[in-house]
């Protein structure tokens, strides 16, 4: 298990180093960062200040070592937009999305598993088309028109949540929705195939067999087994939460990462959009390593390979 | 013709017909390649059976209810926007902006992704090593917003976008052809065109990629589906194509500071790409239904 951890870990590493690399290359060796951040109206002579000023007149390599040390000591530099660390910036607004990621992979998973669960209990009925409905609506639906329909049904037309804001707790509700639903589709449909797999095999016979209560079969003997690969996803998909946060934050206003993103790609804001892209990346890269190591604890086939 | 000889002689029918058989039988792909297919004949006739011209505005009959509410008239059956444009007409301009980007993206990123897979399973190896890592990180690299941001450095345009997302949805297209490709590489009819002699290249195109194509179909509707989103989300955030292009995406973000009174500004378009993208998906599934062997789900 140890070599395991060592090697997992050591290719996040490396991945996490890649992709720091291509985020630096994409703003500022495809683009010229100058030109980007001063806007169409500078004239020749303010574009080559600017550069001078944001150092962006170093070779690209020493710019990204430097970039680099720096983030390595959490310092991202400083956004021309807001006029603060990009630090500060991205401590204030992680509660939030963190909060949100949380709430809707809950969200996800308390609707998808049972859905799952009871789809496989009666496959081929009338409850597993509707649970397998739910599941292609919920991939086909696009985030930002859901958020807005649920919007005019539930803040405007009944005005129950508030339609934007970060104040309290409701105004998490609607974003919660819409960021779930779209986790909702892998997760039932693994839960589905996994329980289906699980109930057609000799132990669950021999459950029935002995006489056992149905909700003990499901339950304590078939789900439990069946639930191994749906953790694992449930974590890439916290994962990809963050990844969506930011046309949902978006639309609802709540002030956090992606609302953060959102802003800095309005402005043209180089240092935080590096910095909220390579975090991003970085919640990616943690998640999968962590959905990994879940699925080599509960399954130690894994581990060898 | 099939069924001329088949009075003559019996005949087992070809695995083409068979795979016929199934799609007219799949309701998933009756209904979701139906839709697709009406929207892809409205999209190319849009220019000819559209009512309207979709950018000409008239300010006098702005914000028209469409037929079904109080106020609408068949002259304009959807309404029509706070420009006064027809809505109908937009709408149907913009599904070929939809089609369009969804189409090229799908070609550009297959393109790409089947290479990488089809090499990396049938070198396998370091060159299977070297692109699976390359797969990894592409997977940790978050999509949507990397697309917001280059697009709005480089700035938004038909071709922008399309080039973008090519360059960010082959990872499905590399997972699924290395797959297939490390099943299929030490089947005997390769090692046999190995044996006569034919060239690696010409292994991987005849012989390789034929027996790919069924997944491959699979997942250039399902990407087709993402690019018709992603874009639409980014014309939506203000990024994407510019206006005054009909695009699905700017059509929301437009009728969205009309949320309160006129809530048909932002459920047209929105259900237009919802059926949309519902459809690929539908045609999708279907097919990896029907290819897939045994059946199987």
């Amino acid at each position: 298990m140890l070599r395991f951890l060592l090697r997992r870990a050591g290719l996040a590493l490396l991945v996490a180093l890649c992709v720091s690399m291509l985020t630096f290359a994409l703003l500022n060796i495809t683009i010229d960062p100058a030109l980007a951040m001063a806007g169409e109206d500078a004239t020749d002579q303010d574009i080559q200040a600017l550069r001078v000023a944001m150092g962006f007149d170093r070779p690209a390599h020493v710019r990204y070592l430097d970039w680099l040390q720096s983030v390595l000591q959490g310092d991202f530099g400083v956004s021309p937009y807001f006029g603060l660390p990009v630090s500060d910036l991205i401590m204030d607004r992680m509660p939030v999305t963190v909060t949100l990621g949380a709430l809707a992979t809950a969200f996800a998973v308390i609707i998808g598993v049972p859905l799952g669960v009871v789809a496989a209990i009666y496959p081929n009925t009338l409850i597993d088309r509707v649970s397998l409905s739910v599941a292609v609506f919920g991939q086909a639906i696009p985030n930002f028109w859901f958020s807005l329909m649920l919007i005019i049904l539930l803040a405007v037309q009944f005005p129950i949540f508030p339609v934007s804001g970060t104040e309290g707790f409701s105004s998490f509700i609607l974003p919660t929705i819409v960021l779930g639903t779209n986790a909702i589709p892998p997760i039932m449909r693994l839960t589905r195939t996994g329980m289906l797999d699980v109930l057609s095999s000799d132990y669950i016979r021999t459950a029935w067999a002995k006489g056992l209560q149905p909700r003990q079969v499901f339950f304590k003997h078939a789900l439990r087994n069946a639930i191994v690969p749906v953790v694992a996803v449930a974590a890439i998909q916290a994962a990809n939460m963050f990844g969506g946060s930011i046309v949902v934050e978006a639309v609802f206003a709540l002030h956090g990462i992606g609302m953060l993103a959102y802003e800095s790609i309005q402005r043209s804001d180089i240092p935080t959009m590096q910095a909220v892209i390579l975090i991003f990346s970085l919640f990616f890269i943690g998640f999968s390593a962590l959905s990994d190591v879940i699925n080599a604890y509960l399954d130690p086939r894994i581990r060898v390979s | 013709m099939q069924d001329a000889e088949a009075t003559t002689e019996p005949t087992i029918p070809t695995p083409g017909a068979v795979l016929w058989g199934k799609i007219l039988r799949h309701k998933g792909i009756l209904f979701g390649g139906g839709i697709v297919a009406v929207m892809v004949i409205v999209a190319v006739l849009a220019p000819l059976i559209a009512p309207y011209d979709p950018y000409a505005q008239s300010l006098i009959s702005r914000l028209q209810p469409p037929v079904w509410l109080d106020g609408g008239s068949w002259q304009h059956p959807l309404g029509t926007d706070h420009l006064g444009r027809d809505y109908l007409s937009r709408l149907m301009h913009g599904a070929r902006i939809s089609l369009i980007i969804g189409a090229c993206t799908a070609a550009i990123s297959g393109v790409l992704g089947t290479t990488l897979g089809v090499v990396a399973g049938y070198f396998g190896g370091r060159v299977d090593t070297a692109i699976t890592f390359l797969v990894t990180v592409k997977l940790s690299i978050p999509t949507i917003l990397v697309a917001l941001a280059v697009v709005q450095l480089v700035g938004g345009s038909l071709t922008v976008v399309v080039l973008v997302l090519g360059f960010l949805l082959w990872h499905q297209f590399a997972i699924v052809a290395r797959a297939v490709t490390l099943q299929i590489r030490d089947m005997d009819y390769i090692t046999a065109a190995r044996m006569i002699g034919c060239s690696r290249a010409r292994i991987l195109l005849t012989e390789v990629m034929p027996n790919l194509m069924n997944q491959i179909i699979v997942v250039l509707t399902l990407t087709m589906a993402s690019a018709i989103v992603i874009e639409a989300a980014l014309s939506f955030l203000g990024v994407g194509v510019k206006p005054p292009l009909p695009s699905w995406g700017i059509m929301i973000a437009e009728g969205r500071t009309h949320i309160f009174f006129d809530p048909w500004l932002v459920m047209i378009p929105g259900a237009a790409l919802f059926a949309l993208v519902l459809s690929i998906n539908l045609l999708g599934d279907g097919l990896r239904d029907v290819t897939a062997p045994q059946g199987r789900n």
